[in-house]
This record gives C-alpha cells, structure tokens and sequence, in this order.
C-alpha cells in the first residue's frame, strides 16, 4: 500500500484458515497495512512461527513491532486497543462488549467445534447439532443487517463470517441416507435463510471479499484433508 | 458508572470451578451480590430464561441483563468496575493480549490431560496423561517464573490467576484420591509457591468451595470412570 504509514504489522497466516481470515478482514476494515507472510503449515512449520508461538505452533501470528500476539480473537481486540481511531469492531459499552464477546466464544465452540468435524469424520454425523447451531444463530441475528446491530458490522460478523465458506462443504458432506435425503443434509438455505442474507451482504463488502476463498476451493480442500486423515 | 442503584446477581453451583471463577473477579472489586444456588439436574426458570444457549452456570445478571460465560464475565466485570478494586486485566496492549493467551491456555492445553488423568483407570493411558500434564505444567512454570512476580501478571490476582485458580485447591485433591503426585515442589517450585499464595490471598481465601464434599464428589466421580472405562 504505498504511501499509507508503515505501523509495523506482519501476520503470520495459512490461505484457507478462518481464523487467519478473521485477522485479515479486521485489518482491512481497519485500513491498516501490513506484511502478509504465507505460512505452508502442511508442510514444515517455519522458524518464524516456531519462534513466534512456540505453545501451539499455529497461525495467525500478528508481529507488531517485534512483539507477537496470537489467537484470533485476541489479535482483533488487540488491534481495536493499539489503533482506536480505526473503526472499532467491539463496541465501548461493558454489557454491548460482553454480549459480543459471548457470539464470537460462541463460535468458536460451536460452529468451529462442530464444522471442523468435516474434516476428520468419515460421515458428518446427522448434524442436528450443527441445524441447532445454525437455528441458534438465526435467533441471535434476527432483523439485524449486521451481528453488530446499531453498530454496523463487527466483533461478531468478522468471528463468524469465514465459517460461512464452510456451509457448502456442510451440506455436501452431510451423512445422506438415500430416504431421508431432506432431512440429513444440512440444507443452510432451509435453516437459516437470515444467515444467508447476512452472509451475502458481508461479501458485499471488500474486506470480508478480498480476504475469503470461495466455497469451491474450500471443499476441495476438506476432501484433501479428508483424504490425508485417511477418511476417504 | 453508578453504582449506586446497581443490582448484581450470580447464579452458581457449589462445586463448579467457574462459578468461583466469578466469585473471585467480584471480589477484587468490592461487588456486592446475591448468590443463588442452582441444582443442575433441576435448572430454575430464571437460569434458563437468562441463558438459553448454554444453560449452564455461572450467569451473572447485572441490573437484569444476563452475562453468561465465565471468561465473558470475568472481563464484563473489569469493564463496568474499572477503577474499583484490583485490576483484572492489565492496561498495557501487550501486556492484555498475553493475559488473555494464557487465560486461554488453561482451559485448552492444561486441563484436559489433568482431567485424563484423574479419570482413567491406573495403567499405561493414565500414565501417559500425567505425562502430558507435566508437560503443560512445564510451559506454565516457565511462564510464571520468567515473568518473576508473586502472581502471573504482577503482584495481585489477575486474569491468568483467576483461570488457572481452581487447580490450585483441585490438584492437591486429585493427588491424594489417585495416590500420584502432579505438582512437585522441586519440579514445579514457581507453581507450587503460586498455588499456596493464591489460596491465600485477600479475593480468594475467604471464598473457596466447601472441601470434604468437594473431596467427596471428586472421589465419586472418579469411581465412576474407573468403573465405566
């Protein structure tokens, strides 16, 4: 980005990760330039990362001059602290704050909990429980354009947001048993139609565009990880 | 913020580590609050109704509005009592993001082959359990004692403290029920001297949970497993 300030941010990524994705979509909202390294953590984890998180070993990794922050979601509430005259992704009220906190934790737990076992499941179980996640978040959404209600896009959106790349695999994926076709797949458009909207007006805006793989290139991804885990 | 007309409750269970959690981060900062005890097997209306999603405790519910998720909590109460009490979190960035890294490592990293071991059977998988744990044990010793304070982030019980917490009363307990120690002295001095001054230290002393029943529920808990394995 040439003449924008360099505030001496690197983020230590993987392309298809949803988590680096988070960090990636934050920092665009934010207009913030920064280095962007491709970790192969299929391959042999670099000397960089292992340096730079060496309890988990895992991207993203944000170096901001020098220091290392890790874990997503802990990155994005980083990078709202250092740079407050960025747009903010939390809002400033405690309660507002916690009730953001708790969707994003929510996330992380469910919808990654449950979606992550796409890649090493044989058959996505009957999914009711991912239904139930995607009923739940549904209700959480309401009218709301954005997760972030008055706020517009935010802490929330940016959580969930690169798990919607999952959905198609979801559907795809799902155990199908031939008579019950309807029921076991995990049709998201049936579910969750709200979810899909938000989905698409999130898409709609550059950060979340540029920083996202397409549906496509994430399945074909779960069925190589599929077939290193020996699953098919 | 005025705290004047404010009022908090917490939902809780005797034995749950994360109510106490709560019970700790509100006592750093002075809340006053009415506590109500909830039978799990028999959740009121009101819990429900304040956390449909989870339906677990600890839920804190702050002039009617219910936060849910101790680590949400924790933070919640930081935010609304800036100023009042201990600080939770540090102020500096860095400083917060590391807090909140090592707050996450508990839960994640450490827990788990803690909870393997104390519910397998004595054998090779127990075992192997321990050793993980010691292994975990052993990034949060160096992390302790780099840091050279009296607690993780400095010298009153923060974030970091607040979610390693519970195991400083639990381990000992595993200990004696399994008959195997965990956290040596000469292995683990940093934690080991952690532990006793956590227990007590002004927020946490005079609010831990009862311990012969605790005992109690941990020695049947395990019997449960051994005999379910």
């Amino acid at each position: 980005m040439a003449g924008e300030k360099n505030v001496g941010l690197v983020l230590l990524d993987f392309w298809v990760s949803p988590f680096g994705q988070r960090c990636r979509i934050a920092l665009a909202e934010k207009g913030l330039p920064y280095e962007y390294v491709e970790e192969n953590i299929m391959a042999v984890k670099s000397d960089r990362l292992l340096r730079s998180n060496p309890v988990y070993k895992h991207i993203p990794v944000l170096l901001h001059d020098g220091r290392t922050i890790t874990e997503s979601l802990i990155i994005l509430q980083h990078l709202d602290q250092v740079f407050p005259d960025t747009r903010p992704l939390l809002p400033a009220d405690p309660y507002e704050r916690a009730h953001a906190r708790f969707w994003a934790d929510y996330v992380d737990k469910k919808v990654y909990g449950s979606g992550s076992k796409m890649y090493t499941e044989p058959q996505m179980q009957t999914n009711i429980e991912m239904v139930d996640i995607l009923k739940t978040l549904e209700r959480e959404l309401g009218e709301k354009e954005f997760f972030g209600g008055e706020h517009g896009f935010g802490f929330v959106d940016v959580a969930l947001i690169p798990f919607t790349a999952w959905f198609e695999s979801f559907d795809r994926y799902s155990f199908k048993k031939k008579s019950f076709d309807r029921y076991w797949g995990v049709k998201v458009a049936e579910v969750a139609p709200k979810l899909v909207s938000w989905a698409a007006r999130c898409q709609e805006r550059e950060s979340v565009s540029n920083s996202l793989y397409s549906p496509e290139k994430v399945y074909d991804f779960a069925g190589m990880m599929r077939k290193d885990f020996g699953i098919e | 913020m005025d705290h004047q007309q404010e009022k908090v409750q917490l939902f809780g269970m005797w034995a749950s580590p994360y109510v106490y959690k709560v019970k700790w981060a509100l006592s750093i900062k002075g809340v006053e609050y009415e506590y109500v005890e909830e039978d799990l097997w028999n959740k009121s209306r009101q819990l429900l109704k304040h956390n449909p999603v989870h339906k677990k405790v600890p839920v804190l519910v702050y002039n009617g509005k219910p936060v849910a998720e101790s680590d949400v909590i924790v933070q919640f109460i930081d935010d609304v009592w800036k100023g009042h009490g201990g600080r939770i979190l540090p102020e500096e960035p860095h400083e917060r993001a590391m807090a909140r890294f090592w707050a996450r490592f508990v839960p994640d990293k450490l827990s788990p082959p803690i909870w393997k071991w104390f519910t397998t059977a004595g054998g090779e998988e127990q075992d192997a359990a321990h050793d993980a744990a010691m292994e975990q044990l052993r990034v949060l010793e160096e992390e302790l004692a780099h840091g050279g304070n009296e607690f993780f982030a400095g010298d009153s019980v923060g974030l970091v403290d607040l979610s390693l917490g519970a195991l400083a009363y639990v381990i000992p307990m595993y200990e004696e029920i399994i008959g195997e120690r965990l956290v040596i002295e000469e292995r683990f001095p940093s934690l080991y001297a952690w532990m006793g001054r956590f227990l007590a230290a002004p927020p946490v002393k005079d609010h831990l949970p009862p311990m012969e029943e605790l005992k109690l529920r941990f020695r049947a808990i395990r019997e449960y497993f051994v005999k379910n394995a």
